[in-house]
């Protein structure tokens, strides 16, 4: 098992958990998704994950190893890389400087080949290497933004809602692309709010409720799962 | 007419520019504005003139009106107000920057800033006070303009300051880390960026230049306790004028600055000097406010 969650409880505030006790895995090479109605802290899971939420109970366990108070900056060393869901490059500087700035962790001569590396797997950043990253289409800044964090060759990229903003053409292009990605052995952890394109490219899926899993499956069949349509969809159309 | 507010300007503009260029770092990286940057140029000056002292004083290199000493005492100067600006990081800044509330972290910079010129003065009494007390003779350029020697030294020393500051930003990781740290914090962690590393690498850059150009300031004009604090807004002008965050901004609003001053003293009278910084901010702000090379916040 590459990731364990266990029993996760964070919050920005002491007192105030929004994560209360979420238990999730992932294994080596699987796309797991985590789906959930607005505000049941889909987000918040992953971000205590990466270091971004403070964590006040439970254990994260990469590998094996206990990364649970690893700070933030120090996570893409232990082999986790994020992608928050905006404002997830920097805008005033060029492509180039984005992949460079974000290869800090690789040895000085191993830069430049890793992102000639992104640049075979991503043909539209090559082209647009020397533009301000702000200048991009949103479906190419969600592309900057996954090779951003797949320089430092992580074991596993976990992704807040990559398909909010895009249209449904480039939704299909991102989320292909993150197939591409798993299919070379990386592992992938989803958060999302398009249910159904996630599910179609994820192995499982849990269900968020009120800060915890309230249901896990495969992904294929957890769509026409009732519970899950009654749990998940049913909140999404109250809101 | 004679074309000398020109040069003066340009040197005038030189020392603001170095000293903007910590002002524009400190508040895009750090968030706020550091009212004590000013001291810094001060303790700077007077801590090179202290390391003249102690090595024994100056041999001017002739036609210079310094030496080697002072070179040397420019450069571990440099090193001590880097120093300065790290401790004062550690005691006071840091504590209040993670309190989250820049208003405080500012006012806190006003205190600074009192206490360091105060102990200054305690130190080295209020009274102007020199490097050298020789008089350089200047070479007329034509059209009125003349220049000495130790202004041609010190607009070169401000030139490979500037460009070596420049090929930083641009080139060197450090650099590129500072520059996404101002864009993005949050993001910055996420990407692994060493964030107490940026922010000593913007304190020791900021004061470094500020210790310079104090130095350059001692050197021209004189040292005194006060030295910073009247250039504090013009540097302040300057940063906001090239843009906050942009260092190639913060030279050229010096420049402006310095310009404007001289020819203000030279076609309305020198009582007004003080107060082009001041016109100028005002109107950057009402006019342009994110400057020359800002880019507005998103």
């Amino acid at each position: 098992m590459i990731l364990q969650v266990k029993g996760l409880i964070a919050g920005y505030e002491p007192g105030l958990s929004i994560v209360k006790g979420a238990s999730i895995h992932a294994a080596e090479g699987e796309i797991v998704v985590i789906l959930g109605p607005n505000g049941a802290g889909k987000s918040s899971l992953i971000k205590a994950i990466a270091g971004l939420v403070p964590v006040t109970g439970g254990q994260v366990l990469l590998d094996g190893r206990d990364i649970t108070a690893v700070p933030a900056h120090l996570m893409v060393r232990q082999g986790l890389a994020f992608v928050p869901q905006t404002e997830n490059i920097f805008p005033l500087m060029t492509v180039e400087e984005n992949l460079r700035v974000s290869g800090g962790i690789l040895p000085r001569s191993g830069v430049s080949p890793r992102i000639a590396e992104m640049y075979e797997a991503f043909p539209d950043l090559a082209r647009q290497r020397a533009l301000m990253a702000g200048s991009l289409s949103g479906g190419q800044r969600q592309m900057l933004a996954v090779a951003r964090a797949l320089i430092v060759r992580p074991r596993v990229l976990m992704l807040d809602e990559p398909s909010a903003g895009l249209s449904p053409k480039l939704v299909a292009q991102v989320f292909a692309q993150l197939q591409e990605i798993r299919s070379r052995g990386l592992t992938i952890v989803l958060v999302e709010q398009n249910a159904r394109a996630a599910l179609a490219i994820g192995d499982r899926a849990y269900v968020l409720v009120e800060g915890r899993e309230a249901h896990e499956g495969k992904a294929k069949t957890l769509w026409d799962d009732p519970i899950i349509a009654e749990l998940y969809l049913g909140h999404r159309r109250a809101s | 007419m004679s074309l000398q507010f020109l040069l003066d300007g340009v040197i005038a503009g030189s020392m603001i520019g170095l000293g903007a260029i910590g002002v524009t770092l400190t508040y895009s990286i750090l968030r706020f504005s550091n009212f004590a940057h000013g001291d810094f140029m001060a303790w700077g000056a007077y801590a090179a003139l202290a390391v003249v002292g102690a090595l024994g004083g100056s041999t001017a290199l002739k036609p210079l009106s310094f030496g080697l000493p002072l070179l040397v005492a420019l450069v571990v100067a440099m090193a001590l107000t880097a120093l300065l600006a790290l401790v004062l990081d550690w005691l006071l800044f840091a504590r209040l920057r993670a309190r989250g509330q820049s208003i405080i972290v500012v006012m806190a910079s006003f205190g600074a800033s009192m206490a360091l010129r105060s102990l200054l003065e305690f130190i080295f009494t209020s009274r102007p006070t020199y490097f050298s007390r020789a008089i350089q003779m200047a070479t007329p350029l034509g059209l009125g303009i003349k220049i000495t020697a130790d202004q041609v030294a010190l607009l070169l020393l401000t030139l490979v300051l500037v460009v070596g500051m420049h090929l930083f930003m641009a080139h060197s990781q450090r650099g590129r880390e500072m520059r996404a740290y101002s864009q993005n914090p949050a993001l910055a962690k996420v990407v692994g960026i060493d964030v107490a590393a940026v922010v000593r690498a913007t304190w020791v850059i900021g004061a470094a230049l500020a210790c310079a150009s104090g130095v350059m300031v001692g050197v021209l004009v004189q040292i005194r306790p006060l030295m910073g604090l009247s250039l504090l807004l013009p540097m302040f002008a300057a940063a906001i004028l090239g843009g906050i965050g942009s260092v190639r901004g913060a030279v050229l609003g010096g420049l402006i600055i310095g310009l404007s001053e001289a020819a203000a003293v030279q076609f309305v009278g020198a009582e007004w000097r003080q107060a082009v910084a001041f016109v100028i901010l005002m109107a950057v702000l009402l006019i342009r406010p994110i400057g020359l090379f800002g880019v507005a916040e998103r």
